[in-house]
């Protein structure tokens, strides 16, 4: 198998994961968002909700509440939850590098939705590790290649002006 | 690292404005929003004070289009400049593909813009990562204030390593795009530069 493929079939898994994690734990919506803040994937009804915006400031809330931590003397803090008057924001860190949210409503509890994530957390550790052992090899040869650059360049001059 | 969704079939690439406080990062950020159309575009996020001071970040996503079958997009993100909030601003380049270091050109403001340099390469060190391996640029911004220094002392006290500059006035746009196109050309360039020919 070639390593887009592996990569590609990776994703399947974690997606899988993430769909029974949604289903189990009765939540809206279910993200998988890098440390830098961008979006992996998502699962549910989102159509509402910016997730471009929604990532990033996801990886900032982390990255700013992982800091308040050090500052006490916790390494970090393993999960953040934010209550509001109808949805609300469980968010926990997996494989130390990607941070996974869950939006859910009154149709569930915090406890269901911590118990079921942490489930889901240990198989995507797993697979995470995995994927990104592979990543380390760079597939990054295989997208940038020289016809990308001229492709990306000619967009950058249509889009900006030559 | 620029993040590569081979799922989604997505690459995203992070670009920070970097500089001292007031010159002018989020203005930038914000004329390009402003200018650019609406499907291009996403929503431009800013976390900041009452007084309108980056507390946080802005940010801002913007679509390059299809290229060579990915989604590609330039996650555009400004620092907060003050000197208190360095915690904040290290997060930020946190995995940094390129940066836009925003100097003010006033006379007075020059030493501050040298710290803010020097912030910005020890943040970068902590990440272990050295500016000479990322793609940066500079923005000699306020070039309409009468109390400004010149060019050339601008490149001596900022510009060691001799990288692309550009002179802007960013509340009227003047070299905004200008900067954005130079810094995404040397992302990219400096993506495919390991890549076989």
């Amino acid at each position: 198998m070639n390593e887009t493929k592996y990569i590609e079939e990776s994703f399947k898994k974690v997606e899988n994961i993430l769909k029974k994690l949604k289903e189990t734990s009765n939540a809206n919506a279910v993200l998988l968002i890098d440390k830098a803040g961008q979006l992996i994937t998502s699962i549910g009804d989102i159509s509402s909700l910016d997730l471009t915006s929604f990532a990033t400031l996801s990886a900032a809330d982390f990255g700013a509440t992982s800091q308040l931590a050090e500052l006490i003397g916790e390494k970090s803090f393993s999960s953040l939850y934010h209550q509001g008057e109808k949805n609300s924001l469980y968010i926990s860190l997996v494989a130390n590098r990607v941070i996974l949210a869950v939006l859910f409503d009154s149709k569930t509890t915090l406890g269901l939705v911590k118990v079921r994530t942490k489930h889901a957390s240990a198989e995507l550790e797993k697979i995470l590790d995995d994927l990104f052992e592979k990543l380390k090899v760079s597939p990054k040869k295989e997208v940038f290649d020289r016809s990308f650059l001229k492709e990306a360049e000619e967009e950058l001059d249509k889009l900006f002006g030559p | 690292m620029a993040l590569i969704n081979y799922a989604a079939r997505e690459i995203n690439v992070k670009i920070v404005y970097y500089g001292p406080g007031l010159s002018g990062k989020t203005t930038n950020i914000k004329y390009i929003y402003e200018k650019l159309s609406p499907d291009l575009k996403g929503q431009l996020v800013s976390v900041a004070t009452e007084q309108e001071r980056t507390l946080f970040f802005d940010f801002l996503p913007i679509d390059l289009g299809n290229v060579r079958g990915f989604k590609t997009r330039f996650h555009l993100y400004t620092v907060p400049g003050q000197v208190f909030y360095n915690a904040s601003r290290k997060l930020i380049l946190k995995g940094v593909d390129g940066i836009v270091f925003v100097a003010d050109s006033q006379i007075e403001r020059m030493d501050e813009n040298i710290e803010s340099f020097e912030n910005m390469i020890e943040n970068l060190e902590s990440y272990g990562m050295k500016l000479e391996d990322i793609p940066y640029v500079l923005q000699y911004n306020k070039r309409d204030l009468p109390n400004i220094a010149s060019v050339e002392e601008l490149q001596k006290n900022l510009n060691k390593d001799g990288v692309p500059y550009f002179e802007a006035i960013a509340t009227k746009g003047v070299g905004v795009f200008e900067t954005l196109k130079e810094i995404a050309k040397m992302v990219i360039r400096h993506l495919s530069s390991k890549a076989p020919a």
